[in-house]
């Protein structure tokens, strides 16, 4: 049977992970490829890494470490972040990267997600997409920039209607970045990934919110996930990936031996 | 194995990076070529594919390779997309009004292509998934039956005279496959952690 799968995500800037690992400001190149390879090792069955430099500067961004990531792990891996074009995807593809996901350039340009989907197969496209629960209206809406608080946007996409778009357009897998959730370890957001499930024929991965093992037992069997995407947890060492997988096999999610 | 030729065909897709990476971690010193001399030269060959059957047979027909590579008597191994070259035809081709033309493939074992049935379960199939042996062959050398293996497909092999191991998803497939020197795989031995890893130096050990 197709296992459930367990990523962590890795947040690069400039070359080096940041966000949720503290090992201070002299972090180093070393450290993503340290990274990637201890949970290769652990046994997550892919891994994100999200290059947060990317879409709110406007040039062009040094994607050189992928390739040394692409040396040291031997399971899949997805790169995202400032991918606009064609070119951009294929020069991350030529890497050593087996998928690519986009975020805001495909909301300024949703034919983007067909043009690669066509060159590369859908395969390859993942589309990451922020969702935001607003009270007022009582409904989810697709936010922009979530990179560069300063340029973030609340777009014309109830998150609905964009899952629906960006399958219609080539997305071979979507991971849905639950907003309110993100950072606060309150587990995801399963009212709203069951609603996404009903609309989702590509995988779904839930994103955001986890800080428990039980969270990502009720993204598998309660909203019925493909994937289930962390950071924090597993970068402060609050959940060990080993223990994870055995927990969820306990309760009787497929995991991989 | 050191001394071993091993060619990887340049099938023009994006990603030959992670085989010749995984090669190169098995000791081997993969080149990329589609020449003619280096590829009938080659003691192992591997055909790599992303992308459409159609985009890649047209490929291959613009590089005159598939001649070349039906003439080979060397092991040869089809990995994902380049595994589905190996069968008879894929459906795997949108003709200009948006129906589906089957194109014609290398022929090479007894499979036939098309669009994976599901059901509700979600496509493309990515992930890792189980493989189950149904014949057995040196290529499972210490690999157990039922190993995890990662998949990344929408199209499959039905099961066939020379399916050599199944996978079910909505159906069962083919996925691995072999006919005297050509073998093929529908996952991605070299995104495989280890049991991947084994698998090809079973091929490259063949």
């Amino acid at each position: 049977m197709l296992a459930k799968r367990i990523i962590p995500c890795l947040d690069v800037k400039n070359g080096v992970v940041v966000k949720g690992v503290q090992f201070r400001n002299h972090e180093i190149m070393g450290d993503i490829v340290d990274l990637a390879r201890r949970y290769a090792e652990e046994g997550a069955d892919e891994l994100v890494f999200y290059d947060i430099t990317a879409s709110s500067d406007a040039r062009v961004v040094d994607k050189s470490w992928v390739r040394k990531v692409a040396e040291v792990i031997d399971i899949p891996f997805c790169v995202a972040g400032g991918i606009k074009s064609v070119e951009d995807a294929r020069r991350i593809l030529e890497f050593g990267a087996d998928k690519i996901s986009v975020n805001s350039p495909a909301l300024a340009d949703p034919d983007l997600i067909t043009r690669l989907a066509d060159k590369f197969g859908v395969q390859c496209v993942v589309c990451g997409i922020d969702s935001y629960f607003d009270r007022e209206t009582g409904k989810y809406w697709v936010k922009q920039y979530t990179g560069d608080e300063s340029r973030t946007l609340v777009t014309k996409w109830t998150t609905p209607e964009w899952v629906t778009e960006v399958q219609k357009r080539g997305a071979g897998e979507i991971v849905l970045n639950m907003m309110n959730q993100d950072g606060m370890r309150n587990g995801y957001d399963l009212e709203q990934l069951k609603l996404i499930r009903g609309l989702c024929r590509v995988p779904l991965i839930a994103s955001g919110g986890a800080g428990a093992m039980e969270h990502f037992r009720d993204g598998f069997k309660i909203a019925n996930t493909d994937g289930c995407l962390a950071a924090s947890v597993f970068h402060k060492g609050l959940i060990h990936i080993p223990d994870l997988r055995e927990y969820l096999r306990k309760e009787g999610v497929t995991v991989r031996d | 194995m050191q001394n071993q030729k091993i060619t990887v065909i340049d099938t023009g897709s994006a990603n030959l990076t992670s085989v010749v990476i995984a090669l190169r971690h098995l000791g081997a010193d993969p080149v990329i070529s589609t020449d003619e001399k280096t590829i009938r030269e080659a003691d192992r060959l591997i055909l790599p594919g992303v992308g459409t059957a159609s985009a890649a047979m047209k490929l291959l027909k613009e590089r005159n390779l598939p001649d070349l590579v039906k003439s080979l008597t060397q092991p040869v191994l089809g990995i994902c997309l380049g595994m589905q070259m190996l069968g008879l035809e894929s459906q795997e081709n949108m003709g200009e009004s948006g129906e589906s033309v089957p194109v014609s493939c290398l022929g090479l074992v007894n499979g036939t292509v098309s669009l994976m049935k599901t059901g509700d379960l979600p496509l493309p199939h990515m992930g890792w998934d189980q493989v189950s042996c149904v014949r057995e062959s040196p290529l499972f050398k210490d690999i157990p039956d039922n190993s995890y293996f990662y998949f990344v497909h929408s199209y499959a092999m039905n099961v066939c005279a020379d399916t050599l191991a199944v996978t079910e998803y909505g159906e069962k497939f083919t996925a691995v496959v072999q006919k005297d020197n050509f073998f093929g795989t529908q996952f991605h031995p070299e995104k495989s952690g280890r049991i991947g890893a084994r698998l090809l130096n079973n091929f490259l050990n063949l």
